[in-house]
């Protein structure tokens, strides 16, 4: 690791809004200050201010719609996309030219993740990036901002720690670190965002955290962001009289998060409007989702307030008598988001299923059960066994937390947060043990970014380290060799290649079994994921499973070279498996007469995009 | 309520505020006078108007003109956030307070976020309203105004009227060289 940087820097890549915070290496502290970076950046044509939070928007002006001299940035022009809160603001009225939600479309295996398809479904004239671009251009921003004021200091030679979402598979990581390598951001370690937060909020509570949390604990982080839902199981173990932090248990990928809430909310106000003979403009419904964002932080507080009014001014420059005026009630928002968002449900109701079966289809796979209790249900139900190797006993039904930390702009309402602790209290009540206790003092903003500079502070062997490797174990399928039957697929069997738990910088002996790679022509495999076979071996080979055992991912892709080799030669090969120091998993092909080693692809080219 | 707004005093109340929040841009923006401007983006206080380059600054106090820059900013910031100048423009004859007090919640709502977010204001004096206050010898008197029986020789004892607002900071955007600050709000066109 090159020791050259000054600073730690985290980067927080959300979905909806970018934040950078940094440690300052060379304080010589033992509890250095963290610092978020303010972010310069457009709010207006010609307008610059800085801002904490970089929206992850990305707008493309047509050519007559703003002069170059009004897109001036603190280090010079911006490039021909904006980003930030000007793109979201052009956007909200011309959408059409908006790319968002980026880091979903990145997860998205369905797609050609390299493809140039944002926005989706627009005229061709407006221009394309990929879902790959647009996070680069988010991340060249923060780097551009970051150089700015570090002069001296560029962030390619500092240490930055890059947040991703705990559900992101190998393809979707591999991106992110694309995107980072994009911009010449080398010394580069992935963090997992549910991770950061608690890294986040044991920094905030200095030395306290170890008489807060004790051996046997096991703490839920629960993230509820713009648009996704993120969760993590970390149990707390003893080594040599410390106290150990381990990650047991990551969730699937959920998008559901804050937008879709807002937006619940003004769907709500626009049917009572609708009855009331009010019909509503698009416009207007998006001033009654900005209104409604408001108006809930209040609501769901401890003000005691019963409604707010919610006014939606005209468009054009009379407002009187044109303005738009209705009411949310607290009961509306009760009904909406705590009974529509986390209902009280019992620990056995999971979400209707609709996993990742479409993967052709085009547009995001938007969770479709919009209770995030359900989720979480069917989260901690599957992960019932995830702490038996610490702590020795199976969780039964569900695996129980002692503790419970929540992370995420949403979960700052007082009323939501309560409903989502008595809920799962509920369920530790019914199964005749204790409550679990809310881990104070967090801040659900910027804990990521936070924790994420305080993280690149903990690899220099300050503090404590959760401990993880990846969350999921892998597998790759195999054909079986068997006469085929009319009408049915071959049989699969799954072979695995990364065993749960594998850390950075470790890695397997290539497999016993043989691939046939045909040189110079690309072959696909089936690829699962599994988070709950933790006891698996690399080499296993799984004849069948349970389907909720094993999740299948998008295809992987080998290819051997041509040089050296006849185009068409059958070579056999192995596959070995390597966890990188910066947190990604590798995948390598190896031809049993050489020891030369060549990746698998987790992110297939050319797909249906 | 038996107040009948007519339109002169409306005109007159508009041209108030926008005087009172220049005045408060302006106290600000001597505050915030020793920012450097980084280059190619001109912070609204150092902006020159094109046509007339001034002399340098002369030692002797003197009135000074103000660039109307940092006031049109504020003025367009106000127009986006709280529809300020439509909402002033606008005549309330014929219009009842239930229709006013919906568009005032957006002045209000608007105004307050725009308040928060560029300016640090505190009240000058922390102490209650209607409260006895003691003021020393030496007392600022740009701080402090003392009125009424104002005779003798300080310490003063009254009652504080109004506790005064101070802007602590100012942080307005920075504007590009080429903006036209006078475009308080763009006119637009839905095509």
């Amino acid at each position: 690791m090159n020791e050259s940087g000054r600073y730690a820097v985290g980067i927080d890549l959300g979905t909806t809004n970018s934040v950078v915070a940094y440690v300052d290496l060379q304080s010589g502290e033992d509890n250095p200050a963290l610092t978020v970076l303010p972010i310069p950046q457009l709010t207006q044509p010609g307008v610059v201010e800085n801002r904490n939070q970089l929206p992850s928007f990305l707008y493309q002006p047509h050519e007559s719609e703003v002069s170059a001299q009004e897109l001036v940035l603190p280090w010079g022009n911006s490039e021909s996309s904006l980003v930030g809160v000007i793109a979201r603001h052009l956007g909200s009225k011309t959408p059409l030219r908006l790319v968002s939600s980026a880091k979903s479309w990145l997860c998205h295996g369905g797609v050609d993740r390299h493809a140039a398809f944002l926005p989706l479904n627009t005229p061709e004239d407006v221009a394309k990036v990929s879902p790959l671009q647009a996070s680069i251009a988010y991340l060249h921003h923060m780097k551009a901002a970051w150089n700015h004021q570090h002069p001296g200091f560029a962030l390619e030679q500092q240490d930055v720690t890059l947040t991703v979402p705990a559900s992101f598979d190998p393809a979707a990581r591999d991106l992110t670190v694309e995107a980072a390598r994009a911009i010449g951001l080398h010394n580069l370690t992935l963090l997992e965002e549910p991770q950061a937060a608690l890294y986040s909020w044991i920094k905030s509570s200095g030395e306290q955290w170890r008489k807060t949390v004790k051996v046997g604990d096991v703490i839920l982080v629960v993230d509820v962001g713009g648009g996704t839902t993120d969760l993590s199981l970390i149990a707390v173990t003893e080594e040599d009289g410390n106290l150990q932090l381990n990650r047991i248990a990551v969730g699937d990928h959920i998008l559901l998060g804050g937008d879709n809430m807002d937006l619940a909310l003004a769907y709500r106000l626009k049917a009572k409007l609708d009855a009331e003979g009010k019909q509503l403009q698009p416009w207007q419904i998006q001033a009654l989702t900005h209104g409604c964002r408001d108006a809930k932080e209040i609501l769901l507080g401890d003000s005691g307030e019963t409604a707010v009014p919610i006014v939606v001014p005209s468009r054009g420059s009379k407002l009187l008598g044109a303005t738009l005026r209705t009411e949310l009630t607290r009961e509306e928002v009760e009904q909406t988001l705590v009974d529509g968002f986390f209902p009280q449900v019992g620990i056995h109701e999971h979400p209707r299923q609709a996993l990742r079966g479409a993967l052709s289809q085009l547009g995001l796979p938007y969770a479709q059960d919009a209770g995030i209790t359900r989720h979480l249900a069917a989260f901690l139900a599957k992960q019932a066994n995830a702490a038996v190797d610490l702590f020795g006993h199976t969780g039964a039904d569900f695996i129980k937390p002692t503790a419970v930390l929540l992370n995420g702009g949403v979960l700052k309402a007082p009323a939501l947060a309560q409903r989502l602790m008595s809920v799962i209290n509920g369920w530790l009540q019914q199964a005749g043990v204790e409550a679990a206790r809310l881990l104070e003092g967090a801040d659900l903003d910027l804990a990521v970014a936070r924790g994420a500079a305080y993280y690149g502070f903990v690899r220099k062997g300050h503090g404590v380290r959760i401990r993880g490797g990846i969350a999921n174990a892998y597998y790759v399928g195999i054909e079986s060799a068997m006469p085929a039957v009319p009408g049915m697929a071959p049989p699969i069997q799954a072979l695995c290649v990364a065993p749960f738990g594998m850390e950075e910088g470790s890695e397997t002996s290539p497999s016993f079994a043989e691939f046939g790679l045909i040189v110079g022509e690309p072959v696909q495999f089936h690829f699962f994921g599994s988070s709950v076979r933790r006891d698996d071996k690399a080499g296993t080979l799984l004849e069948d499973w349970d389907r909720s055992e094993l999740e299948e991912l998008p295809p992987i892709q080998a290819q051997l070279p041509v040089e050296g080799r006849r185009a068409g030669e059958v070579v056999p090969v192995r596959l070995a498996a390597r966890v990188t120091e910066l947190g990604t998993l590798c995948l390598e092909a190896i031809p049993r007469d050489s020891s030369q080693r060549w990746q698998v692809e987790f992110d297939v080219r050319g797909g249906a995009a | 309520m038996t107040f009948d707004p007519t339109s002169l005093p409306a005109t007159l109340d508009a041209l108030h505020l926008v005087l009172g929040l220049s005045s408060v841009v302006f106290l600000a923006l001597l505050i915030a006078k020793s920012k450097p401007a980084p280059p190619a983006l001109v912070s609204p206080e150092v902006a020159q108007p094109a046509e007339a380059p001034k002399p340098a600054p002369q030692p002797v106090p003197a009135l000074k003109t103000h660039s109307p820059d940092a006031a049109l900013q504020l003025l367009s910031l106000l127009q986006q956030e709280a529809r300020f100048v439509d909402f002033l423009h606008e005549d309330l004859k014929g219009f009842s307070d239930a229709e006013i007090g919906a568009v005032a919640r957006v002045v209000h709502e608007g105004g307050k976020k725009t308040l928060k977010q560029y300016f640090t204001l505190e009240p000058v004096r922390s102490e209650t309203e209607e409260s006895r206050v003691t003021l020393p010898a030496g007392f600022n008197a740009a701080e402090v105004r003392v009125t009424g029986n104002v005779v003798g020789q300080p310490p003063f004892t009254g009652t504080l009227v109004h506790r005064g607002w101070i802007a602590l900071e100012t942080n307005l955007p920075k504007l590009a060289d080429g903006h036209d600050v006078r475009i308080i709000a763009q006119a637009e066109v839905e095509l």
